[in-house]
């Protein structure tokens, strides 16, 4: 059950297409494990529907514009049908979007020690935001650290909860640099997140500190 | 080819807009396109979204020549995806607007912009018929909810949409009347709940 959804705002600029990659990565793996978001999506699309087509006027198109489309369409080779692409092996942990990252399922993900049990894999996006994967083993505290933009988590597995919630698989944090809290990996599985963020992170503590050079970020 | 009715539909467009068809007449016409190949219906579609998603491409800061080829392009992929087209799920404005956004993503050379991973929505002939009207009509209700608001707040939405606002910059709370479909979103939850069981 998904208590902590994206909010409206995100959904917004998702729907409009104006995020960067990574945070539209994280979006659209959301959405692949939440219906509710889903549904919430159809309206935001809804929306730009309704602007497209009622609030921005018409410009005329060129005299031979439907000509030139139609014979385009004769051109072309491919069948008018054409079938939606196959679907990507299934996996346990990782919804379709993130396999497209990764090269495969969570087996595939190449993980790099970071300190303290934790490990993290930067995930190839612009560079107007970036993403990487985490994995926290059990019981174990992900540094603490303050947020310079935002910042969004979302669970694939396990669960961490912090001084203010709980979040398990499909659970979004959305943070702003007003949140600084220490999330704490439950007992039970290694929890896996995927994270991405606009601004570099603030890590506070000695041994963080020493680790951010290895966490490039 | 634009003459007579559909370019007077146009030229109303900003503020009375009632479009000579009725929108469940959009989704019969993406439907004779997909069976038939029918260019007839085709015709009817371009001549009403071409000239709209080009007016968009335009106001999202493309040159004319770059947006009326971009207009053509985004016609020939309606033309190739008429067959995915669910009328239960989007109205023909929707999808139409969704395959602008990606081509002016492309365009633009903007951040790629990942899709969640698709689902079985279930049979839409299993949709109710008068739900599924209801969802061809939502584009007049929701254009009229967005006129309707304050001339600040109208522009903003109209803003994000045209790809001119950052996530950062659109407010916490968009103002928008999502209540008007919020039925919607409760049917579109239902069938995907229906689909997975």
């Amino acid at each position: 059950m998904i208590t902590h959804h994206l909010n409206d705002k995100l959904l917004m600029a998702y729907a409009a297409g104006t995020l960067p990659e990574a945070f539209n990565l994280v979006v659209a793996t959301h959405i692949s494990l939440c219906d509710t978001c889903r549904a919430r999506l159809g309206a935001f699309e809804a929306v730009g529907g309704a602007v497209l087509e009622r609030n921005i006027g018409a410009v005329p198109m060129a005299a031979d514009a439907l000509s030139a489309t139609l014979a385009r369409i004769k051109a072309e080779t491919a069948p008018p049908a054409a079938a939606s692409r196959p679907a990507a092996p299934r996996d346990a942990v990782l919804p379709a979007p993130l396999r497209d990252y990764v090269g495969g399922g969570v087996d595939q993900v190449r993980w790099r020690n970071v300190g303290g049990g934790v490990r993290q894999a930067i995930l190839p996006t612009s560079r107007h935001a970036s993403a990487r994967l985490l994995y926290i083993p059990a019981g174990v505290a992900v540094p603490d650290h303050g947020h310079g933009g935002l910042e969004l988590t979302l669970v694939l597995q396990g669960a961490f909860a912090d001084e203010h919630d709980r979040f398990a698989r499909g659970d979004i944090e959305i943070a702003d640099e007003t949140v600084e809290h220490t999330p704490i990996a439950e007992a039970g599985a290694d929890c896996i997140c995927l994270a991405a963020t606009d601004a570099p992170l603030r890590f506070k503590g000695l041994m963080p500190r020493l680790a951010q050079p290895f966490l490039r970020i | 080819m634009l003459t007579g009715r559909k370019r007077s539909a146009g030229r109303r467009s900003g503020q009375t807009a009632v479009a000579d068809r009725q929108a469940d007449d959009w989704a019969e016409l993406v439907a004779r396109v997909a069976a038939h190949q029918d260019a007839d219906a085709f015709t009817a579609l371009f001549e009403h979204f071409a000239p709209r998603v080009k007016a968009f491409l335009i106001k999202s800061g493309a040159e004319h020549t770059l947006a009326e080829e971009c207009a053509q392009d985004v016609m020939v992929t309606v033309w190739n995806k008429a067959a995915q087209f669910d009328a239960a799920r989007a109205s023909v404005a929707t999808w139409v607007f969704t395959i602008a956004r990606n081509r002016r993503i492309d365009m633009l050379r903007r951040d790629r912009r990942p899709e969640p991973e698709q689902l079985d929505w279930g049979p839409s002939a299993d949709a109710d018929q008068h739900d599924a009207l209801a969802l061809q009509q939502e584009t007049e209700k929701l254009a009229r909810a967005i006129r309707a608001l304050p001339e600040k707040q109208r522009i903003v939405v109209e803003r994000a949409y045209l790809g001119e606002l950052t996530h950062n910059e659109i407010a916490e709370e968009t103002g928008l009347p999502l209540g008007t479909i919020k039925s919607r979103i409760r049917l579109a939850l239902e069938r995907l709940r229906h689909a997975m069981s």
